[in-house]
């Protein structure tokens, strides 16, 4: 049961096999007992996950259960949970406990999934490697040595502990991808205004979209259809009809343009990781898809584009928390000015501190058109050599970050290699567009390495698609650690 | 040394919708502290902004009225600062691309009409209040206003005197009233004013560094701060000193200003575009429509007035100082075809006695066809000035009509010459030595034998008719 697909698990509850209060006891059983070695999740409320498993048992013999009614999923401690402590995996939010919902939690909830808890993260979303959580690092469920990636490590590695069989999750610069890479479980990150950001607590508002991980692309596809759509209370959600994301995952891909980016094939790919995409490309043209070079030549600008954006927009989106109104708030101060300093020198850590001052700076007088105006400039024609790009192919293959999982510790002194490693994932997010991680194989360490499938525009269908066909010829999905 | 003043205001517009600029909080006044902040006016972790459409409309009104661009893309900007009654750490606002550019109101100056420039107009919410009594020690805040629709107007340096100043002020107070966009509540924070001013050499071209004077919210505040604020420019020059930019804050109860931050302690805004907000883009058609159902502005009803009704200039100014007054005189000058009158008693005994009692327009006891009664018997001659006063008292106590008050107090003025001339001639024979005065050329002796008429008759007496037939009966003997 631990190792079910959503859909095994949805069959199995409307066949009556398992309650949903059977299904939420035995994956809290197991959380009990693995969690304490993984820290996946920040927060776990046995007593509240068995009222909505309750509900969700209640709905089902009313007649009014949904597919995914009484599954469990595990939220990213970033999404605003009415009742649950949102901590952003932040001091600074330790002590918050949301007073409303956010649009992915409605969803989730109409629907009936049942809330396991809440997912450790990077501080705010920042980071890569899961060491920026004021709650400690997630361990691999790989290797515990190894981070989970990040920042949405928790949502992964509960994936893949079977802690859950699905999580909410964050993308800004490859926040579901990366860790969905590192852990070995499938991740989807729409198009940006897909699923309404309403709700998740901001970290780089134009870049920042939900999307979830699960064992499959499939499952992805169901969750899909569970979490996005039009919401008013965000501008920036997209005002379309609704999409059935799993319509086209029977397509046979007879005909399919892959297109591969030589600048991702470039210096700097480890050459395991690099094998195992060259094997997936294999796959799928033994599938019919036919393959084609296509060229993203302003790939290495994404860095420095990104870590001036991403950081500017952080710098104002965590202006409020000021200790004020709700969250840490410094015991002693002298006035005004030091209850700030204090409670923010407290309340955040290193790395969002880090990028509050950097994009403080980027948009301080005199450095905005060197540094924010030139970024969004550079943003521009990343998104056009990707329009390009897509002229000449369907979906975009590639790595999804240069190695397999490094080890906790091993680049946490150096922020720019760090940085250097979302060299794959960042100018998806600079160009809006939907991307997926998918299991591929296994790096010479023994660490999980994912496929990157990069659609165009609203083409989250075609993508779920390949994955699905994919994971039809391939078992790199169902694999789970040993624990 | 001869001083020019020069002043600019920056006026915060309230804009009067029922919900706020981002959230469907509402907007009243009064509330309970912090009943009225939502979760965004809160600035909860991930809370989102949404566009109030109501804001665009109203704004693109006033860029109409002020004969100004509307600009069809609009951008959200950041203006990022730490202060406790501000709770998202940033004000969202407009830097590039404001709704209005380049408008322009008339204003009078004396009986001149001097035009003063609108650099911009921009939208922006407002922030919460810090409370400052009643805390021992700690600091109240209270965000009912926060996120309250604000349309920020900057002037142009046009403005030469501290009247001009007010004058500005009040012109553009009656033009926001009058669209409907904003209450004009200045004690309440409907409008509010900030004002730099500067002073240089007469005939030097270079401006003087300007002060700001903060938050005026009166215009007899705006007018005592500017006219402080020149003085202790000018003397502090002629001292020897040199002006430093500065933001100031008037005191109303020292009548000074003193100063709040200097140029050095200026914020870096750090403006950037608003990533939660897309563009508003506003279509031409949007603007037509706006425009189609515009009301006739101040401007074009005080020339009408004049033109029409043959009222002066001055008086037209006055009687459009709002809508409700200019409906009112309107109403009064249709329908007694005494375009005149109708001004002299709107502009005189009603202003006196609205603001004697503390009332406006809309609160007057005496509605616009009760005035026409009157003023129909004034123009008739039923009514002598003084008794059509006696009228007015009574119209304004009760709901008696002019004519049933005639009636009942038997005020109904005598015109006729057989009865005047029966009292001329009692009032001569009983006033001989008047009458022997105003013989030996003292014409003053005339008046005291008119009020000797007009007393006898109870003050009904036809005033001018006295006075022509004294006059024919004194020289005729």
């Amino acid at each position: 049961m631990i190792n079910a697909t959503l859909k095994q698990l949805s069959q199995q509850l409307t066949a009556g096999q398992v309650s949903a209060v059977e299904l939420a006891t035995a994956y809290l059983d197991r959380i009990d007992a693995l969690n304490p070695a993984l820290n996946v999740f920040i927060t776990v409320d046995r007593e509240k996950t068995l009222a909505e498993a309750l509900a969700a048992d209640a709905r089902r013999a009313a007649g009014q259960a949904g597919l995914l009614t009484g599954v469990p999923i595990a939220h990213k401690d970033i999404f605003c949970q009415q009742g649950w402590k949102t901590s952003c995996g932040s001091k600074m939010l330790d002590n918050f406990i949301s007073p409303y919902n956010a649009h992915v939690i409605e969803q989730c909830q109409a629907a009936g999934l049942v809330t396991l808890g809440r997912a450790n993260m990077d501080e705010f979303a920042m980071g890569s490697s899961n060491e920026n959580s004021f709650y400690g690092a997630v361990k691999n469920p790989w290797d515990v040595h190894a981070i989970p990636g990040g920042s949405s490590g928790g949502s992964a590695a509960a994936v893949a502990a079977r802690l859950a069989p699905v999580a909410t999750a964050t993308d800004t610069g490859g926040s579901i991808r990366q860790p969905a890479s590192h852990c070995g479980v499938t991740g989807i990150k729409p198009t940006y205004g897909v699923v309404s950001r309403f709700g998740m607590v901001a970290y780089a508002s134009s870049l920042d979209q939900g999307g979830v991980m699960a064992q499959t692309a499939e499952d992805c596809a169901l969750m899909l259809n569970v979490m996005a759509g039009f919401d008013e209370r965000d501008s920036t959600s997209l005002e379309r009809t609704r999409e059935d994301y799993t319509r086209d995952l029977a397509q046979p891909l007879a005909g399919l343009r892959v297109g591969l980016p030589r600048e991702y094939f470039a210096d700097g790919l480890a050459g395991d990781v690099g094998r195992i995409i060259d094997n997936a490309v294999a796959e799928l043209k033994k599938l019919g898809a036919e393959v084609v070079e296509v060229s993203l030549p302003n790939t290495q600008l994404s860095i420095p584009a990104y870590y001036v954006i991403a950081p500017a927009e952080a710098s104002a989106n965590l202006s409020r928390f000021d200790g004020v109104r709700y969250g840490h708030r410094a015991d002693e101060y002298k006035d005004l000015v030091e209850m700030y300093e204090k409670s923010r020198a407290e309340g955040f850590g290193s790395e969002v501190k880090r990028r509050i001052m950097v994009g403080t700076y980027v948009l301080s007088h005199g450095y905005y058109d060197a540094y924010y105006i030139k970024a969004q400039k550079i943003r521009r024609l990343i998104a056009n050599d990707f329009a390009a790009a897509f002229a000449g192919c369907d979906v975009i293959l590639g790595p999804v970050a240069p190695t397999a999982a490094f080890n906790l510790g091993e680049k946490s002194g150096d922020p720019v290699q760090m940085y250097l490693s979302d060299i794959y994932t960042l100018s998806v997010n600079l160009a809006g567009l939907p991307a997926m991680s998918v299991p591929a194989g296994f790096a010479d360490n023994g660490r999980p390495v994912g496929l990157q499938i990069i659609g165009n525009y609203f083409g989250e269908a075609k993508m779920l698609n390949v994955a699905h066909q994919f994971q039809q010829v391939t078992d790199w999905h169902s694999k789970a650690p040993a624990l | 040394m001869k001083w020019e003043v020069v002043i600019g205001l920056e006026v915060h517009v309230q804009l009067n919708t029922v919900s706020k600029i981002f959230s469907g909080a509402s907007t009243a006044f009064g509330a309970e502290p912090n009943t009225q902040a939502s979760l965004v006016e809160l600035a909860l972790p991930g809370v989102l902004p949404v566009m109030n459409k109501a804001v665009v409309d109203k704004s693109i009104r006033l860029g109409l009225a002020l004969d100004a661009t509307i600009n069809q893309k609009n951008i959200f900007a950041r203006k990022n600062y730490f202060y406790p009654d501000l709770p998202k750490g940033y004000q969202i606002s407009q830097m590039e691309l404001p709704i209005i550019e380049h408008g322009k109101l008339a204003i009078l100056v004396g009986e001149e009409e001097k035009i003063i420039r609108v650099t911009r107009a921009h939208m922006e919410e407002d922030a919460g209040k810090s409370l400052h009594e009643d805390f021992h020690g700690l600091s109240g805040i209270d965000l009912n206003r926060a996120g309250t629709p604000l349309l920020e107007v900057v002037s142009e340096p046009d403005m030469r005197s501290p009247e001009e100043a007010v004058a500005y002020a009040k012109a553009l107070h009656t033009l926001v009233t009058w669209l409907g966009i904003c209450d004009g509540n200045m004690q309440e924070g409907s409008f509010r004013v900030d004002a730099n001013v500067s002073v240089r050499p007469f005939g030097q071209a270079e401006f003087g560094t300007r002060r700001e004077i903060k938050n005026l919210n009166s215009f007899r505040f705006l007018e005592q701060a500017i006219k402080y604020e020149i003085q202790w420019q000018i003397d502090t020059i002629e001292d020897g000193g040199k002006i430093q930019q500065a933001t100031v804050l008037f005191d109303p109860d020292s009548g000074e200003t003193r100063m709040m931050r200097s140029k050095e302690d200026a914020h870096d805004y750090r403006y950037f575009p608003d990533p939660d907000l897309l563009p508003v883009r506003i279509s031409s058609e949007q603007i037509d429509t706006i425009r189609a159902a515009m009301p006739e502005l101040p401007g074009q009803m005080k020339a009408r007035f004049a033109e029409a009704f043959g009222v002066s200039a001055y008086d037209a100014a006055l009687l459009t100082s709002s809508l409700a007054q200019a409906q009112y005189f309107e109403a009064v000058a249709s329908a007694t075809g005494q375009g005149k009158l109708a001004a002299n008693w709107v502009n005189g005994e009603i202003a006196a006695r609205l603001n004697r009692e503390g009332l406006d327009i809309a609160g007057c006891p005496i509605a616009a066809e009760r005035l026409a009664g009157l003023i129909v018997r004034i123009a008739d001659g039923t009514l002598s000035n003084k008794l059509a006063k006696q009228v007015f008292d009574a119209l304004w106590e009760s709901d008696l009509g002019a004519d049933a008050i005639i009636q009942r107090d038997g005020l109904k003025q005598v015109s006729d010459v057989g009865a005047i001339e029966k009292m001329v001639e009692e009032a001569i024979a009983a006033n001989p030595k008047a009458v022997e005065e105003f013989r030996a050329g003292k014409e003053k002796a005339l008046n005291a034998l008119a009020g000797q008429v007009m007393k006898a008759s109870k003050g009904k007496a036809n005033p001018a008719q006295v006075q022509d037939i004294l006059k024919q009966k004194l020289t005729q003997a």
